[in-house]
Formats: C-alpha cells, structure tokens, sequence
C-alpha cells in the first residue's frame, strides 16, 4: 500500500554522534591515531590520545567550542589523502557497527512522511560522508579541517558546527530550502544541542543523557529510544521474568532479529 | 474514616442497594488507592452480579464449539494439507486487569495450533491484532499465549500488527458509506484467517475484531470520530451504537473478501478474589476479617509513593474464569456471545440518575503495565467507557451531573503514551473542542515521523490515539451538565479537561445538588468489575 508525503516543506536535522550511532569524535581520532605507517607510531598516538581523554571530557563539559579548538588541533599534520581514504574503512570498521539499530527505520519513517533529511554533525566532515551515503540522506551539515597544501593545520573552517551555530546553520538552510521550521524535526542525544532542538517546531530527544532527558520531560518533548531493538523491551520487565535473551535463545525460537 | 458496619438485608435484589441511616459507608476506587465514605440516605448504589460459574472444562468447551460453530462448518473440516493460515489474537488491552495464566487466549491458540498441526497446515502465522494500540511487550506476548506456543512461534511467524507499514497493508475496497478498509497483507493473502477473541465488553467483537484489529489509520480514522461517538447510544449497545454500524459495514466487506472463522470467548466478571476478594462484596456483607482487610490495605496504601502502589494493584492478576465459547461466522457469533456477557453484566435499573458518582480504578485498556492512568485515560473511563455502561436509555440523564474520584495527577508514561503529552499539554490547552481537533490537529499526530517510529518499533500507542480518546468521552461531555472531580491533587489537569473540583464526595454531592436540586436522584456505581446498567 502506497502513502503519499504528509508534510512538503519540512526536513528532519539529525546530530549523529550519540543520536544515530553509538561512537563519537574521540572514537573516530583513536582510529586515525592507531592507523599509522610504523607500529611505534600507532602506539605512540594511541597512547597519546588515551592521556587526552580526561582533558578532552573536562573541555567538552565546559564548552563544545572549546572542545572542539582543542580536539581538532591533534589532527595538525595529516595529510588531507590519507584522513579521506581511511574514513571509508573506519565507516566500515568502526562506524557501521554501531550505528543504532533503529536509526535507518526512523529516517525511513520520515522520508516517507516528506521530510528532507539532514545529518548535521560536529564530526569531521570526510568522516561522516560514507555515514550519509549509507543512510541516503539529502543533505550533510559538518566541520571541516583546513588544509593548507594538503595538510591539516588542526584549525575547522568556520563556522564551528556546534552548540547555538547548528541552529543558525538550520535558520539558514531552511532559508535556502524554502523549509518551514515549525513543521520541522530535530533529533539529538545531547543537551548541548538545546539550541538545535529548540527551533524546530517537533523536537526529539533520542537516546537523550540525563539533563536532555529531564528537559525532554518538561517539555513534554518525545524521547525516542533508538538503542532498543523492536520485539526487545527489557526496560519494562517486571522483575521475577526470564530474561528475554534467554527466551529468544531457547530451542525452536528461531532466528535473532 | 468511619468503620464498616455489618448488616442484614433481604438478597431479593442484591445488585441494587439504597442507603439508609444505618447503611456502612461505600467504597470507591480513587486511582491507586480508596475513597470510603458516606452516601446520603436514599443514594441508590447498583452493583455487578455475582461471577457466573466457569465452566467446568475450559479445554473441552472449546473444542466443542470448534466442532459445532455457528453458521459456519467446524474448522477441522476447513483445513486442507498446505493451505496458509492466519491466526488473529486480541492483545492485552482486555480484560482487566490482566487474567491469571493460563490466559484463555492460550488454550483457544493451542488446540487450534494443534489441530492446523494434526491436519498439514505449516503455513500458520499468529499476528497480535492490536490496531493502533501499542505493540505488546515480548513478556507481555510470552505471558499472554503461553510457552508452548511461544517456543514453537516467536519472533518469525507470531508477531505485533504494524498498522503503518506501508508494505504489509493491503487495501480490501470501500464500504457503501465510503470508509475505507485496509486490512494486514498477511490475513487477505492467506486462504484462511482464525480470530481469537476475548471478549469483555459488548463493544468489542464481532465485526470490530478483524475491522478494527488488523487496520491502519485510515480505516480507523472513518469511524473514531466525534460524530459517530456522539451518534452511540451507547457503545455498549451496538444496536444503538453509530460505531457498531461502522465496524459491521467494515466487516461485512472483510467477511464478504476474506474467509474467516471467529472464535470468541466470555469470561465471568471475577475481578478479585484471595486477599482482595472483600472489593467484590457489599459492603453491608463485610466481615470483621473484611474491615480489616480494607482498613490494614487502606493504611497501607497511605503511607506507600505512587509507584509502589501501582505496582501492588498491576501484580494482581484477575481470577478470570470461561463462562462460554462461539465459534463459526462472524455475527450469529458473536450474537451468542453478546447474549451470554449481557447474562453475566446487565443489571436492571429502574430509571436514570440526576447525580452519578463512580471511582475510576487504576486501570483502562490502554495503560496495562504502564506507569500511571493519565489524565486522558481517566477521562475516556469517567466519560468514555463509564458513561456509555448503558443499554436503553442512559444512567445517567441528559443534562445530569457526573461525580467521579480520582487524583487526576499530571502523571504520563513516556514509553507507551508519548503523543498523549503532547496531546495533553499542546493541543488541548489550545482548544477542546473534538470537532476542531479531527480538522486540525489528528493527522499532524498521525503522520508525525517520531510517532510512527515509537508506534512501529517502540511501545507507544499511535501518534492519533490520544485524538480518539478525547473523542471517546464526546457524547458524555454534550450530554451532562457538569462533571466534578473529587480528590483531585492538582487544580490544572481538571481544569484543562473542563471539570470542577471538590475536596470530599459530600461537597461534590452538594455541588451537584446545587444544579439538580435538592430532590436530586443519586446513583453509585459501584466499580469494578463493570456492570451495564439495563435502565427502564
């Protein structure tokens, strides 16, 4: 049975990290870090990174901004080639794995309804490509690295994609569209993207950390759980039951979904 | 609180008490907890009939009226080696609360699996005919059809309806009225559908069950609207019932398309038994042991958070028991069924009520093992279901004043009622008039992404509902005058639903006299297990 589009002018903007799959940033720069030409290298990056994980936590706490300046500066010196070949087999490797398993069902569900999609992201650009290329997205919004002949100087292009810029970067690609943001969706994980949520007329906490959740509820905002495979619903088992895993793994049961 | 008092009375009507001076206080459900109070002296309190007595074999009632159904060949006779079946099973929204194990959906679908086994039939498929109810939980799935036919089944050939899923819906044609009828692909390409009824409320069953329970939106949206509801008088006299001659127009064209053979079972009305047996009593019958009981439950229920007082009441399983088994073609079906469920809840009641009082327990159809009765669904039951508990004319009178206990808290279960938030706090603060919200606001709900993701693959009952439920109670808001609230924790909630409110029954009583005057007829229904009130 066939339906047609409900909603013309709309579009549907995504964070990725953390909404539509389950990694983020600092899981994508650990690949790069461990993916180097001599082992010492690998190691040496690796570790490195793994130092600056605390640094990293306490940044993005105080301000994606700064978060952002700090991270990307570790990228200073990678050649543009080597980041944009190895982003195809960390979507394989890393990304594709972890995508959550209800993400593709609910852009689906709202490409059915009409809306256009968009993934707008904090993450590097290159790396989100085969990312949105899966998905068949309309449209990618993310950071870009500045190169200088070819090389990453560790600085973005402006402007930053994060915080209060993804609702300006929203303003003016509905602008550009011709989309109305009132009957628009925003989906994302993170209360840092208030901001994103909060000028879409249908905002969408998805796998939402404890401060969007409360804000959520609130605002009597929807809370979509895309980590939650249908036919598995362990949050609201009564307690006394088996275990669903150990119900679907009983003999005759049949395939896992 | 004053104590319960025993007392002697003839047992002549037993189901129609008036108080007196010396009459014990009644109780009433108040969500979560009890009120128990004095009625005034002359309030006419009518309660459910005794439980009918279960058959004796369960097992063998059902298979005899496989073998000898109406209107129709026994099912063995229908089956051949190969063919593709269909099982269709009513989800837990009935009956209530959720019956003890076995369920008897589970011995209807074990002797039928098991007969489709005996004669070839592989091609079996069990699909959970939820409409646009919520999904049933795995547990809930496992619990409800038991392990047997669980292990053989799950998750590949006994699933949820998906109601949206645009590849697994089928359009069957139009009815003569022009409502469409969309049915799941899986029942109109099989050669034979099986429906597995539970049947609780003379509303549910018969052409309702496949019409309603295998459709998408667009079928349901021809019929759950505020004209039809307010066209039922009532809902639980289909005759009577606009939204009955819907389902059956839906149903003849399904009937006339498809082959289908109904199995529709009734239960007894034995809400409680064990330690809460005492709820089903009059309360001028309460032994010392039954006051204690109440008064040790009440105490205990004052002292314990919401949450743990929910959970008390949903860990209760009902004692349920087969009162009568159909089987055969749709309509004289369910006519037997109808004629044995009106045997077990219909109470003669000699004319309507100018005031009536009832308390809305913890549960509805729609918020089994959810965390809480939000206030939509307390409306649909005050104005919805509790109303419309009627045949001939109306319980409560036109114009008359409806009084109902309930703490109407700002309480909503994200995970199974997530576009009722919405509903709740956007839509209906901008306005409550039905007719505005269908023209307005239903297929904003409907076609929401977010709502369809959360109904398809999550545990939320579709993006409309809460729509349809605010339709449900239409009629009894057009025809009473007033509806006053007791108890109410908060002033906003009844206010956004348009009702007064009242800190006791007795100033509610007086409130109500206000408009009906003093003479005023006072009516109790004393709930649950329901009863229908036969008003002559």
């Amino acid at each position: 049975m066939t339906t047609q589009p409900k909603y013309k002018n709309s579009a549907a903007f995504y964070d990725v990290d953390g909404t539509l799959i389950k990694i983020n940033i600092v899981h994508t720069f650990a690949y790069y870090a461990s993916r180097h030409a001599s082992l010492a290298q690998s190691a040496q990056r690796t570790i490195k990174t793994a130092l600056s994980i605390p640094m990293f936590w306490a940044a993005d706490k105080l301000s994606r901004k700064w978060f952002n300046e700090i991270f990307y500066r570790s990228y200073e010196g990678a050649s543009e080639d080597r980041l944009v070949v190895l982003a195809e087999e960390l979507f394989e490797d890393v990304v594709k794995p972890n995508i959550y398993p209800r993400a593709r069902d609910l852009i689906e569900e709202s490409r059915r309804a009409g809306c256009r999609q968009v993934l707008l992201s904090g993450a590097l650009d290159f790396t989100m490509r085969p990312l949105a290329r899966y998905l068949g997205v309309d449209d990618l919004i993310a950071n870009q690295l500045e190169f200088v002949d070819s090389y990453a100087t560790g600085k973005l292009k402006k402007p930053f994609v994060a915080g209060a810029t993804k609702a300006d970067i929203m303003r003016a690609y509905a602008k550009q569209h011709d989309i109305d943001l009132g009957e628009s969706w925003a989906y994302s994980d993170s209360f840092s993207d208030y901001a994103m949520l909060a000028v879409v007329g249908h905002p969408t906490a998805c796998n939402p950390d404890l401060r969007l959740r409360s804000m959520a509820r609130s605002y009597d905002w929807p809370i979509l759980d895309l980590d939650e495979a249908p036919n598995r619903s362990a949050s609201r088992r009564p307690q006394g039951l088996a275990p669903v895993r150990r119900l679907r793994n009983a003999p005759g049961t049949g395939k896992a979904d | 609180m004053r104590a319960i008092r025993p007392k002697t009375r003839s047992h002549a009507r037993e189901h129609i008490v008036t108080i007196d001076n010396d009459s014990a206080p009644r109780i009433m459900f108040y969500g979560e907890n009890f009120m128990c109070e004095d009625l005034p002296v002359g309030t006419r309190v009518i309660y459910p009939k005794r439980p009918m007595t279960g058959v004796a074999n369960p097992k063998a009632t059902i298979r005899y009226a496989l073998n000898h159904p109406e209107d129709s060949e026994p099912l063995h006779a229908m089956l051949k080696p190969g063919m593709k079946v269909t099982i269709a099973v009513d989800d837990i929204s009935m009956p209530l609360p959720i019956m003890r194990t076995p369920d008897v959906r589970q011995l209807v679908l074990e002797i039928v699996c098991e007969m489709l086994a005996d004669h070839g039939v592989d091609d079996v498929h069990i699909i959970i005919a939820l409409g646009l109810h919520r999904r049933m939980h795995d547990w809930e799935i496992k619990r409800m059809v038991g392990e047997r036919i669980w292990n053989e089944y799950w998750p590949d050939r006994l699933y949820n309806h998906d109601g949206c899923d645009p590849d697994g819906m089928v359009v069957l044609g139009h009815t003569p009225h022009g409502e469409i009828v969309e049915m799941n692909r899986r029942p109109a390409e099989s050669d034979l559908t099986i429906y597995v009824n539970l049947n609780y409320v003379p509303m549910n069953g018969g052409s309702k069950s496949m019409a309603v329970g295998l459709c998408g939106y667009e079928s349901l949206k021809a019929h759950h609207t505020p004209k039809s509801i307010v066209a039922s008088n009532s809902f639980m006299d289909p005759p009577k019932s606009a939204l009955s001659h819907s389902f059956k127009r839906q149903g003849e064209l399904v009937e006339k398309t498809l082959k289908v053979f109904h199995i529709e079972t009734v239960l007894n009305n034995r809400c409680f038994d064990g330690p809460l047996g005492f709820l089903m009593k009059n309360e001028d019958d309460f032994t010392e042991t039954d006051r204690l009981k109440f008064q040790g439950m009440k105490w205990a229920l004052d002292k314990l958070p919401f949450a743990a007082r929910r959970e008390i009441f949903m860990r209760q399983p009902a004692a349920f028991e087969l009162i009568g088994c159909y089987a055969g073609s749709c309509e004289p079906t369910h006519d037997r069924t109808l004629a044995k469920q009106n045997e077990q809840n219909c109470v003669e009641v000699d004319g309507p009520a100018d005031i009536l009082l009832m308390g809305i327990p913890y549960i509805s159809p729609y918020n089994v093992n959810s965390k809480a009765l939000n206030p939509l669904l307390v409306q649909v039951m005050a104005l919805g279901y509790f109303y419309h508990m009627y045949r001939n004319q109306p319980i409560l009178r036109d114009g008359g004043v409806l009084i109902l206990t309930h703490p109407c808290s700002d309480k909503f279960d994200p995970v199974h009622h997530p576009s009722y938030i919405e509903f709740f706090n956007r839509v209906l603060t901008e306005t409550t008039d039905s007719y505005a919200i269908e023209q307005k606001y239903q297929d904003e709900l409907a076609y929401n992404p977010s709502y369809i993701e959360m109904y398809r693959r999550g545990n939320a009952y579709h993006g409309a509902h809460p729509c349809f439920m605010w339709y449900w109670g239409q009629r009894g808001r057009e025809k009473t005058s007033r509806v006053i609230v007791v108890g109410a924790d908060n002033a906003t909630v009844p206010a956004i639903m348009g009702w007064e409110t009242a800190s006791s029954i007795a100033e509610a009583i007086a409130m109500a006299r206000g408009t009906m005057g003093r003479s005023a007829q006072i009516t109790m229904l004393h709930h649950p297990p329901y009863m229908i009130s036969d008003v002559m």
